[in-house]
């Protein structure tokens, strides 16, 4: 790991100018996050400008780009339909402290019990879901809204073939604009879900009574929050340090997070996390540092002042295209092949994992469903043990504990030696059940008058076996 | 003289790899240096397909491994370069920092349907090498 001089001022030209890049790359997103939220669009820029901002001086990831994001965006929407903003903010700012200690405690060693299916169930089920909130701005709407939708996703596939200086869906978006203002077609526009900012975002207290009730309401939306968040932010900072060949620290990742979206909340923004498509624009445009991130929020915020106006003229069936686009690269499209030629528990735990998020419409509790079902499938996979009956003894084959001792118990039902060796070369002692089930063992052949022997307990078996015997 | 070949794991970089490996076998004091770039667009569907980094890292190395073990079994010495980025950018950076005297370079690499939107990884790099290539079909 690099000196915090090196994070900051290691990489100043290509920071500085990969920044420019991901901060013009936030826009688009942002105001669609805002949009499936249903909050003004002011809420999800100032939102990916503290958070940006704050997490290049206190995330563990340097390059990383946290900003606002489609995955905690669907967190959201239900609490902003019940409740309104103000819960929104309260959410965010309890979801920095959940964040804040869970990163203090260590969360990111946790990361390790996340099987890469459940990761690919959630990015899965997170493209599937964001397709689907486009939904409805698309049926049963004009034919005008389709050719628009169509011919953004069409240019944001194209654009980069010819042009990659500047993002393509933001290229698309000014394009698109252009077209819809001199042709003067009528589409519903940004202006019509709510005003742009063109001021500074200002500290204030969220609007709610500080009581039980309203604890009780956000609570569960900053657990799933919390969860949604750092599961993204750690995939992002192992993603990243894999390009980059660096390592980095997780926990202070976690931390980060935390900290920015606690302050975000106060500012008038949604909560967010680490955002991978444009962490990967950021490597890719030559930013490694902690300036890449800040350059980006800061660029983003100049941007949002200059220009507002023209912001709220952008027509939402291009934010549609946009946002297509978005669910067409969050889904993994290697999934097909990896239910085919992986274990099929594994395939089951991805297929689990989706239908849960799509059936709950909540990402959290599928990813905790999804790791429940896949720790209980390696627990069913490793307790398999065998017990084989040789000319030198019974020969026990694989790990004793909780899980596989009635198996092994049962192996000595049939008995008939009048002397038994039990070899425990192949296998190990893990708990007090294992050394339960050959006491039980040995009882029993006893009392039918068969001596038993003990043999190729491993050190650690043998310490734990006489310690308990 | 050293001969390079760029591989990804396709079975036409295979072929492009014999092909590599028979001209360093009749060449005197030739080696062969075994390229292979981890592609920044890849990234995140590789992490999202490996179970854990570790498992990413020894992917990547059973790319490389069939041929080095090619290689030595005509006992031509080979070397390998592991790099991140941009496939074509990547290649085309060492070959020619490297002073590569000859490269090879598999006709198409694994996707397919990528390369018709995005051009090919061999065409890009025919163009910018400034040493001979020979694209094995």
């Amino acid at each position: 790991m690099y000196t915090l001089k090196q994070q900051w001022f290691g990489n100043v030209r290509a920071d500085i100018l990969a920044g420019i890049v991901v901060g013009l790359a936030l826009i688009p997103e942002a105001l669609a996050f805002a949009f499936i939220v249903g909050v003004d669009p002011r809420v999800a820029l100032y939102a990916s400008f503290t958070i940006a901002v704050i997490t290049s001086f206190v995330g563990g990831r340097p390059g990383l780009i946290s900003a606002a994001t489609g995955a905690m965006a669907l967190v959201l929407v239900s609490l902003m339909a019940n409740h309104g903003l103000q819960y929104v903010l309260a959410a965010t700012i309890l979801t920095g402290i959940i964040q804040l200690i869970l990163g203090g405690l260590g969360v990111a060693n946790l990361m390790r019990f996340i099987p890469n299916s459940v990761m690919l169930g959630f990015v899965n089920a997170l493209g599937i879901m964001i397709f689907i909130t486009q939904m409805p701005y698309l049926l049963g709407s004009t034919s005008m809204t389709y050719v628009f939708a169509i011919i953004t996703l069409i240019l944001v596939y194209a654009i980069p073939r010819f042009f990659t200086a500047i993002p393509a869906p933001l290229v698309a978006i000014v394009v698109m604009t252009s077209i819809a203002l001199i042709s003067g077609v009528k589409l519903l526009t940004i202006g019509d879900l709510g005003t742009m900012p063109n001021s500074l975002p200002a500290f204030f207290l969220p609007d709610i009574p500080l009581n039980f009730e309203t604890l009780k309401i956000i609570f569960p939306y900053s657990v799933a929050l919390s969860i949604v968040g750092l599961l993204e932010s750690l995939l992002t900072s192992q993603v990243l340090d894999d390009m980059t060949d660096t390592s980095s620290n997780k926990n202070k990742e976690a931390r980060g997070q935390g900290i920015a979206n606690f302050v975000t909340g106060f500012f008038g923004g949604m909560a967010g996390c680490a955002l991978i498509g444009q962490s990967i624009i950021n490597i890719k445009s030559g930013g490694r540092g902690r300036l890449s991130t800040l350059t980006a929020g800061v660029f983003l915020l100049f941007l949002i002042i200059v220009l507002g106006d023209i912001v709220i003229k952008i027509p939402m069936p291009v934010l549609v295209g946009v946002m297509i686009m978005v669910s067409i690269t969050t889904f993994n499209w290697g999934s097909f092949k990896f239910l085919k030629q992986a274990p099929k528990s594994e395939s089951l735990v991805m297929l689990i994992t989706v239908a849960i998020i799509l059936y709950t419409h909540n990402l959290a509790i599928g990813v905790v469903s999804g790791v429940i079902v896949s720790a209980l499938f390696f627990v069913a996979k490793i307790s398999r043990v065998t017990v084989t009956n040789g000319l030198d003894g019974y020969k026990v084959e694989g790990p004793l504990f909780f899980a596989s001792t009635t198996k092994f118990i049962q192996s000595f039902d049939n008995v008939t030696e009048n002397e038994v060796v039990i070899n425990f070369e192949n296998s190990q002692l893990w708990d007090e059940s294992a050394v339960g089930a050959i006491v039980k063992v040995k009882q029993k052949l006893e009392q039918k008058s068969v001596k038993v022997q003990i043999e190729g307990l491993n050190s650690s078996s043998e310490q734990l076996y006489k310690r308990l015997t | 003289m050293k001969i390079a070949v760029a591989i990804d794991g396709s079975e036409n970089a295979l072929r492009a790899a014999k092909h590599a490996i028979t001209l360093a076998q009749y060449l005197p004091e030739a080696h062969l240096e075994v390229i292979y770039v981890a592609d920044y667009d890849k990234a995140r569907d590789e992490r999202l397909l490996s179970q854990s980094p570790e498992s990413l890292t020894l992917k990547r190395e059973q790319k490389v491994q069939p041929i080095l073990e090619l290689a030595k079994g005509v006992g031509v010495k080979a070397k390998v370069t592991m790099l991140k980025g941009n496939p074509s950018q990547e290649i085309i950076k060492y070959v020619n920092s490297e002073e590569i005297d000859q490269l090879v370079i598999g006709s198409r690499g694994l996707n397919t349907l990528q390369e018709m939107v995005l051009g090919s990884v061999s065409h890009k790099v025919m163009k910018h090498v400034n040493c001979p290539i020979t694209i094995v079909k």
